[in-house]
């Protein structure tokens, strides 16, 4: 057994954030990552990071814009906190030595990015993510912070309390890939979730294979609410044949999208009158949809975006790696022709529900960047929001888990904190197949020792994966890509009551299969078939969670669009979705949006661009 | 382990695994069940040539130490039918998910970035998702772990050695000194920013240190990634000119840039562009710069 103060799950940009933060304030921090750090999907994040710099911006400004491009389900205190906290956060990347693009002053530059109302998009390149992801890593091994690389964490050690809210996390198991070690390591302090994105959900996404949404699974079944899971960004710039992302840094710069009978459709067809191409990310993949169905897509698929206007020495000074990824995964050179795009799963602004400090309704468990929600981007995430958002939270995750003296939070969490039961009739039972029966949290309330839930934890997770390497059964792939199959077909961007029960329909049916899932792979060395197969399972709970709730979501909010309900309906609807595990019977209900935080008061106006 | 110069050719999997004395009743059950899935596997590759007009063929390259059959390092061949813009990444997922689950290999983002997964393909080290099928040329495509790697399993190396030798070069920006007020920034002008630019794409994929004749023959070599990350920050001047003394005296060392003999292999195969024979020749001027000075 291994023991920190505090561990930090999964290394990408809110991981080593955080781990850098409880550093800082002299706690003993380990990272425990499936990948090796510099392999985390931070990494491909292009665009920038939004942050109130400059005079005439103010962080006012950008928590302004945030609420606005949340569509109203953002939650105030997040939104406030982060918009002030982003400036210095930005500025302390700067002096770990991020290579961020220049004026001629010498100071960072700044680019307009969709729905900011002032340039404050600082960028490293068309690269911005790979190199923030760098610098912070080499922090990470100036510190000497342990990395536990090519560590796959199973599952959490969390007590079975009744109540959600009375349990604690005292650490997590994890699976070492190259030599087939069960290990549980145990956390004195807290265990922070930072495992990324749930993109492996779907079949088109700009998202590594390794985001399968782990962190949420985990905390889910542990007991955690899932909030907003419907919430999906689908990026409207993405490569057609492998979902490979174009960044909005083209648009942001001046790039222009056409459709196939060459109009500029997002001021020509009246779908942004005012920002065209630097509307809202769902604005434009719905406009860009929208173009394909009345008949004015090219090849009925996508539409192209130009930059050559923009000029070579400009393109290879910004956006130099958008010319690379065009090249080399759609065969297009980006002078010379335009770029064919088209919508794709990019982001979840849903998430493990926390309060601003990243602590979640279970004491000792925490969750900061794209699987957390907090939530900071309600409805839909501006670009550029989240590589600050993992700085700001990860930040103040660590910090928090390391023991510093923080604000108490606004926002509340767990249970309860609900406001009213929710109300959704799927065609199907969701959930677990047998309930109480796979080894969740069990809520008996029999292990509530702190080592002995370790323990127990540890044993539990090797024999599920001595079963799995033992049974015989059928292969998780299939599985896998039925689901992500019917995910992008039934709970894309526009998404209808039929499609929705027809997708649960098959994520049921997929549930069912997984039960005879057995991993082929006899060996304990890097054995990647069983880790693909425990990560399928978890890909199976998130996207059930997203798929109820929105059927449950009535109305067209930001990124989710309904077909039966065209309006924002906000007398009804300015609330979270929320969904517990409950033992593998999953329950909905709602809690409301903090429209109000001890700074400011949000009145929600349409959103127009 | 195994390292790939003890390669040896077998044909398909056969049933050697089922022959292999086995001792303990779960060794017996995992060899049973692997036999099994080959049976199935074989099955399900015969239907996937016949369904598939144009095809290709991965000849891959195999070792497991734990597993009967595969402790001697083997080929094997996988057939997979080939569409317009395949990568040599999209063939292996193909072969892993239709053929052999057992099949491992380290991939994650797809679009050139994690630095994953640099194999040697068709005699060359590259990147498996940046490669396109139709660019090699050729209907048979032989996959290799990265050479003068240790081999873990199938395609995978143990990379420690290639991180050991980039922590060595103390790979963190250090200022000498930073601006008093939290929220200013350090000045770096345009010029500067480019200088460092191409040497800052490094995704520590390890093509460059695996290409290297004198890596090879020196382990203490710090290697070309390793030498270009000193680079990134021996030229960033917001670090200043204490902490660039300190960092020359690193790369001059008996393992560091006077071993590089310039054969450009390295900046042959690095799939991000950086000139990294260059950076290296870079250095070596800076350093007997800095000794003059110093005489």
């Amino acid at each position: 057994m291994y023991e920190h103060d505090v561990i930090v799950v999964g290394a990408g940009g809110a991981g080593l954030r955080a781990a850098i933060a409880a550093h800082e304030e002299g706690a003993d921090v380990a990272l425990v990552t499936k990948l090796h750090p510099v392999r985390s999907h931070t990494g491909a994040a292009e665009g920038g990071i939004n942050a109130a710099l400059r005079e005439g911006d103010d962080w006012e400004l950008h928590a302004y814009d945030t609420m606005k491009g949340s569509d109203y389900l953002g939650d105030a205190p997040a939104i406030d906190t982060f918009a002030q906290d982003a400036p210095e956060e930005v500025i302390q990347i700067e002096h770990w030595g991020m290579p961020f693009s220049r004026e001629d002053d010498g100071r960072v530059s700044q680019r307009p990015f969709g729905g900011m109302s002032f340039p404050r998009t600082t960028y490293a390149g068309a690269e911005t993510g790979h190199h923030l992801l760098h610098t912070m890593y080499e922090q990470v091994v100036k510190r000497g912070i342990e990395v536990y690389d090519e560590w796959y964490v199973t599952n959490l050690a969390v007590t079975d309390h009744d109540d959600p809210e009375d349990r604690q996390c005292h650490g997590a198991v994890a699976y070492e890939i190259a030599t087939g070690n069960v290990e549980g390591f145990w956390a004195r302090n807290g265990v922070i979730l930072a495992t990324g994105g749930l993109g492996q959900a779907f079949d088109h996404t700009t998202n590594a294979v390794a985001n399968t949404g782990d962190g949420c699974a985990m905390a889910y079944r542990a007991g955690v609410p899932m909030e907003d899971m419907e919430m999906i960004q689908f990026h409207p710039t993405t490569l057609p044949s492998t979902g490979v992302l174009i960044s909005e840094g083209v648009r942001g710069e001046g790039g222009i999208l056409y459709n196939d009978e060459e109009e500029r459709f997002m001021f020509e067809h009246g779908y942004a009158n005012n920002d065209g191409e630097l509307a809202s990310r769902d604005v434009v993949s719905r406009a860009e949809l929208d173009e394909v169905n009345a008949g004015r897509g090219i090849e009925d698929e996508y539409v192209d975006l130009d930059m050559r206007h923009l000029g070579e020495e400009r393109i290879l000074d910004r956006l130099e790696n958008i010319l690379h990824l065009a090249e080399d995964f759609e065969g297009v050179d980006g002078l010379d022709e335009p770029m064919p795009v088209k919508p794709g799963q990019h982001y979840a602004m849903g998430g493990v529900e926390t309060d601003e400090n990243g602590e979640t309704c279970i004491d000792g468990l925490y969750a900061a960047g794209e699987t957390a929600c907090v939530s900071l981007h309600g409805a839909n995430r501006l670009g550029g929001n989240a590589l600050p958002e993992l700085l700001v939270f990860g930040a103040r995750a660590g910090h928090h888990a390391a023991g510093k003296d923080m604000k108490t939070a606004e926002i509340q969490t767990g249970p309860s904190a609900k406001s009213e039961d929710g109300d959704v009739a799927p065609p199907v039972e969701p959930g677990a197949i047998e309930a109480g029966g796979e080894g969740d949290v069990a809520a008996d309330g029999a292990m509530v020792e702190p080592k002995e839930t370790l323990e127990h934890t540890v044993q539990q997770e090797q024999d599920r994966i001595e079963t799995l390497l033992e049974d015989d059964g059928i292969n998780h792939a299939e599985v896998r890509s039925n689901v992500q199959e019917s995910m992008t077909e039934n709970v894309n961007v526009f998404r209808e009551e039929s499609a929705l029960e027809d997708a649960l329909r098959d994520l049921r049916h997929a549930r069912e299969r997984y039960e005879d899932v057995a991993v082929a792979d006899p060996s304990r060395t890097y054995n990647t078939d069983l880790i693909h197969t425990i990560e399928t399972r978890n890909i199976l709970d998130v996207a059930e969670a997203i798929t109820l709730g929105a059927l449950a979501r009535e109305e067209f909010r930001g990124a989710h669009w309904r077909k039966e309900f065209q309006e924002r309906r906000d007398e009804e609807w300015i609330k979270h979705t929320m969904l517990a595990w409950n033992d593998g019977t999953p329950e909905l209900y709602y809690k409301p949006v903090e429209l109000e935080s001890q700074w400011k008061e949000y009145e929600p106006k349409e959103r127009s661009y | 382990m195994s390292t790939i110069e003890q390669e040896t050719e077998t044909e398909e999997p056969t049933d050697e695994a089922a022959e292999t004395a086995v001792e303990s009743p779960g060794e017996r059950r995992r060899a049973d069940k692997q036999e099994r899935t080959r049976e199935r596997d074989q099955q399900r590759v015969d239907e996937g040539i016949s369904e598939s007009e144009e095809a290709i063929t991965l000849k891959v390259f195999r070792y497991d130490p734990e597993v009967a059959g595969k402790e001697e390092p083997r080929f094997d061949d996988f057939t997979v039918p080939f569409h317009k813009g395949m990568t040599v990444l999209d063939a292996l997922i193909y072969s892993r998910d239709h053929y052999d689950s057992s099949l491992t290999f380290r991939h994650s983002c797809r679009q050139a970035v994690c630095g994953s997964d640099a194999l040697f393909i068709n005699g060359k080290q590259r990147l498996a998702c940046k490669t396109q099928i139709a660019d090699l040329d050729s209907g048979t495509i032989r996959i290799e772990p990265l050479p003068h790697q240790e081999v873990v399993k199938d395609l995978v190396v143990d990379m420690e050695h290639f991180y050991d030798q980039m922590e060595a070069v103390e790979p963190y920006f250090d200022a000498d000194e930073l601006p008093e007020d939290e929220l200013e920034e350090q000045r770096q002008d345009r010029e500067n920013r480019e200088k460092v630019k191409m040497s800052t794409r490094c995704i520590w994929c390890g093509a460059c240190m695996s290409s290297c004749n004198i890596a090879a023959g020196d382990n203490e070599y710090l290697g070309p990634a390793a030498i270009n990350k000193a680079y990134r920050f021996a030229m960033d001047e917001r670090e200043g000119e204490q902490r660039k003394q300190e960092r020359l005296k690193i790369i001059e060392q008996e393992h560091g840039v006077w071993r590089c003999q310039t054969q450009f292999s390295c900046t042959e195969v690095c799939p991000k562009d950086i000139p990294l024979t260059e950076h290296i020749q870079e250095l070596k001027r800076e350093a007997v710069k800095n000794n003059l000075k110093f005489w």
